[in-house]
């Protein structure tokens, strides 16, 4: 699906949390927030979920404007959000928490059962009877995303979906992105580890303050020394 | 004590007449844990307590009488008009979900618990004018009139289809949130509501629904219970008290909780009423003081599932030199009233400066503590059984009268404040109402001392008070002083370290604020304050009730509070004031008060929270 955010303003009580921020993401294309701690990269996201209001400017999915919708409605127009604390129903088993996220499979978007995602994630597949709550960090990051994918999303919001992770398991989650992305998932996450972000996205647009103050291709991005050394940590 | 003894010793003698005791109390328990859990249910879900439940178990058996009376009799026709009166009372719930409660899901737990109460007056009165004042008594179950023999006592058979369906209901409730997807969805819903709905499930209808299913079990309670008791207005408020101390004693949210809490408190109460049948309210009571005391969760209850931070408030200012001058200017207005006013205005005069007084004790606990307090009548009421007692054994005279008021509830909110200190949000809200229930019943039940119902009559003040301008003076000067050293008190460090108690305890005590003792001694002064308020309102009167401390005396603090808006130390005296205008109006003029009453709080808690004193205040600070 496709997403394009024009000019959003977002406030968290009297402060301003998103100054005039636009972006676009095309059907299957990987884009990156990037941007220090505290820019707006998850406040950008929750703004597209619908869970922060949004004061000034438009939101559309494929041309249609979801500005006022409330957020289960999005999830159901096919945005699918994972967030970066995770989120996981602790009191749930692995099995429950993927059915809280189970919607009915959407025209243009790929359809998902339960045993297509744990092909994807193939160590959750002995885990289905485990609260959530008993899962490694690493198993809850690929549950919420498993559990996300179960509701059939177009566009999937990615919180720093490497953070955290093992090497080992930052080279299997981008492997996993890859593979969305190739089912033809449009994908916007956010990161601060800009080598995964190289790996995985096309393009990427640079926070700061609020605002959006580059963007380009990756390529483009990781060229502009300056950029990085004034916007973003030095890359992990 | 010597029935008690010879109803213990016929127990020894005839185990199986204990059995039958036994049998007819898990027969009750059952009518009890449906409510219970339905309560339980929504308040797991929702973080709502809500005080209406009690009246949708009452909706149930009316509408099961009349539904039954339409179909006519046999099987179909009773079984028929059952499964009617549990769909409307579920179709009433799902009203109550949507018109009112939907809208508090994040506001304050002392407004919701308000607008649930207000639920419960408009109930009432719309009770009384569809079905009248009579008690309806409804038909025997058909197939189940019968007894059944056990250990030669007869047992009704429909007391033991009663126990069986305690058990059924329980499975079916396990199977529902466990083996559905909408029970996976409402504990997901429980857990995290923002991300349940961020997965595309419409939240909002998934509330409306566990709340619908909670108002249903209840409405199936009452009408189960038509086969074993009228249909009656007292019902609600019967089966409220019991419920929450079920559901507090099992734990808040848990379903098996409630029902082994059912079970204990109904056998409890089968024998009570044999061995202490003028105690069993109080033995209910205790049993749930005692379990709350050692454990502050309930037998099943997570710790913590009860408690929320809410927002932080504005800090207190102190008086503007603007108010001071209204406040003397109003005073000076007080002092001169008696010239110009005849005797009814200075009776009702007295009447606003007590209940102010009684408020503003109450905001100290409310406001400046962020403890919710549903019992301060009993601090009210036994101050004024402190002077009326006092006068009637030991022939005191007002001025030793109006000292014993204060004292006697100072000390009473000592041992309340004391075994409520580990308790907060809902949880204390319950054992206050709870502390307040037992301060009832030993004034309603203890006829040797207190009269009983017939209450203490023939208080007189003292000749030097008795001009009704005197009284008015004597009423002015304690109140206006109560209302003055509250104020004073907020503002002196006690005020502070029990703000920031309620603001940030932990910050608190690790600043070296010892938050227990000053919670404590929040209590203590406001009970004595209050009890203050109930001396004088006893010599005023003329006479002590055991009214004085129920619930709706209780209610009428936290309205006057609310009223006035919990944030403004102004509020309570303002909302003392326009409540007795209000009730007054109301009492004088209209026949279904109390359906105008709780519209009034229900509008009051969901749209005007920060009351009139705000309203107004914020009126003032516009340019
Ligand atoms: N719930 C909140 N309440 C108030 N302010 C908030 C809240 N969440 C974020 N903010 C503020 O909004 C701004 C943007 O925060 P945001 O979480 O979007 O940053 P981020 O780029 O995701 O940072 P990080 O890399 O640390 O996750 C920050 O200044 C932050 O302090
Ligand atoms: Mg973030």
């Amino acid at each position: 699906m496709r997403l394009t955010v024009d000019a959003i303003d977002a406030y968290y009580g009297g402060a301003r949390a998103l100054d005039g921020v636009s972006l676009a993401a095309g059907v299957g294309e990987v884009v990156a927030l990037l941007g220090r701690n505290g820019a707006g990269k998850s406040t950008t996201l929750k703004s597209v979920m619908g869970l922060v209001a949004t004061r000034a400017g438009t939101i559309a999915l494929d041309g249609v404007a979801i500005g006022g919708l409330a957020a289960n409605a999005r999830a159901r127009m096919g945005i699918g959000y994972v967030p970066e604390e995770r989120r996981i129903f602790a009191g749930l088993t692995v099995a429950e928490n993927l059915e809280v996220g189970r919607q009915p499979p959407r025209p243009g978007a790929p359809a998902w059962t339960e045993a297509r995602i744990l092909a994807l994630f193939p160590a959750l597949a002995p885990l289905r009877h485990r609260p959530g709550e008993r899962l490694s960090g690493g198993e809850q990051q690929m549950l919420a995303i498993a559990r996300t994918l179960m509701g059939n999303p177009g566009l999937l919001l990615l919180d720093e979906p490497s953070e955290g992770l093992a090497p080992l398991l930052v080279a299997a989650m981008a492997d996993a992105v890859a593979r969305l992305k190739a089912e033809g998932l449009t994908v916007l996450l956010s990161e601060q580890n800009l080598r995964f972000a190289a790996r995985v996205a096309d393009r990427g647009y640079v926070l700061a303050r609020g605002r959006v103050v580059r963007d380009g291709t990756m390529a483009e991005l990781l060229a502009d020394r300056d950029a990085i050394g004034r916007h973003l940590s030095i890359g992990g | 004590m010597d029935s008690a003894l010879a109803t213990l010793r016929l127990m020894a003698a005839e185990p199986s007449f204990a059995l039958a005791q036994a049998l007819t109390g898990l027969a009750s328990a059952s009518s009890l844990f449906l409510v219970a859990a339905g309560l339980s249910i929504v308040f797991g879900v929702t973080r709502v307590v809500n005080f209406a439940h009690g009246s949708f178990f009452m909706v149930g058996a009316y509408l099961a009488v009349t539904a039954i009376g339409w179909l006519g009799g046999g099987a179909a026709g009773f079984w028929g008009g059952v499964v009617v009166a549990v769909l409307g009372v579920g179709l009433l719930g799902v009203l109550v979900e949507v018109a009112i409660l939907r809208r508090l899901y994040a506001a304050p737990e002392l407004f919701q618990l308000l607008a649930t109460f207000g639920v419960v007056l408009v109930i009432q009165d719309g009770a009384l004018f569809l079905w009248g004042p009579e008690d309806l008594l409804g038909p025997r179950a058909p197939g189940l009139r019968g007894a059944v023999e056990i250990f030669g006592q007869r047992i009704p058979t429909y007391d033991l289809f009663l126990i069986a369906v305690g058990p059924v209901v329980l499975v079916l409730l396990w199977l529902a949130f466990r083996r559905t997807r909408w029970g996976v969805l409402v504990r997901a819903a429980t857990a995290d509501r923002e991300m349940t709905a961020a997965l595309g499930v419409d939240e909002r209808r998934l509330f409306t629904g566990v709340f619908a299913l909670g108002a249903l079990l209840a409405g199936l309670g009452g009408a189960l219970q038509v086969p074993r008791e009228t249909a009656n207005l007292h019902m609600d408020l019967n089966v409220i008290a019991e419920a929450f101390v079920v559901v507090v004693v099992g734990g808040m949210g848990s379903v098996v909780g409630a029902y082994l809490a059912a079970l204990v408190i109904g056998v409890v109460h089968a024998f009570g009423i044999l061995l202490f049948p003028k105690l069993t309210l109080v033995l209910v009571f205790l049993i749930m003081a005692v379990v709350l005391v050692i454990r502050p969760a309930g037998l099943l209850g997570e710790r913590g599932a009860a408690s929320r931070q809410g927002a932080p408030e504005a800090p207190l200012r102190p008086a503007s030199a603007r108010l001071r001058w209204t406040a003397a200017a109003l005073f000076a207005a007080l002092l001169a009233l008696p010239a110009v006013a005849g005797g009814y205005v200075l009776v009702l005069a007295v009447d606003v400066a007590i209940l102010a007084l009684f408020a503003a004790s109450l905001h100290l606990l409310l406001g400046p503590g962020g403890m919710i307090s549903f019992g301060h009548a009993a601090y009210f009421g036994i101050g004024a059984y402190g002077a009326g007692l006092a006068w009637k054994w030991l022939a005191a005279p007002m001025v030793l009268g109006l000292a014993v008021a204060p004292l006697a509830a100072g000390i009473a909110g000592a041992a309340f404040g004391w075994l409520c200190a580990r308790a907060s949000g809902v949880y204390l809200a319950m054992l206050t109402l709870a502390y307040a229930q037992i301060a009832w019943s030993v004034a309603a039940q203890w006829l040797a001392v207190t009269g009983g119902d017939n209450g203490v009559l023939g208080l007189w003040p003292a000749p030097w008070a008795a001009s009704p301008a005197a009284y008015y003076y004597l009423s002015l000067v304690l109140c206006g002083g109560g209302i003055l050293a509250l104020r004073l008190l907020v503002h002196a460090p006690f005020g502070q370290f029990l703000r920031a108690g309620r603001d940030a305890p932990r910050r608190a005590e690790a600043l070296g604020v010892a938050v227990g003792a000053q919670q404590w001694l929040a209590f203590i002064v406001a009970g004595a304050f209050a009890g203050l308020a109930g001396g004088l309102f006893a010599y005023a009167k003329g006479s002590v009730f055991p009214t004085y401390l129920a619930i709706p005396r209780s209610v009428d603090g936290l309205v006057m509070v609310l009223l006035g808006g919990v944030q403004s130390l102004s509020g309570p005296v303002v909302g003392a004031l326009a409540y007795v205008g209000l009730a007054d109006e109301l009492a004088r003029g209209v026949a279904l008060w109390r359906l105008v009453l709780g519209a009034a709080i229900i509008v009051l808690a969901v749209a005007f929270r920060r009351g009139l004193a705000g309203a107004v205040g914020d009126a003032a600070a516009r340019p």
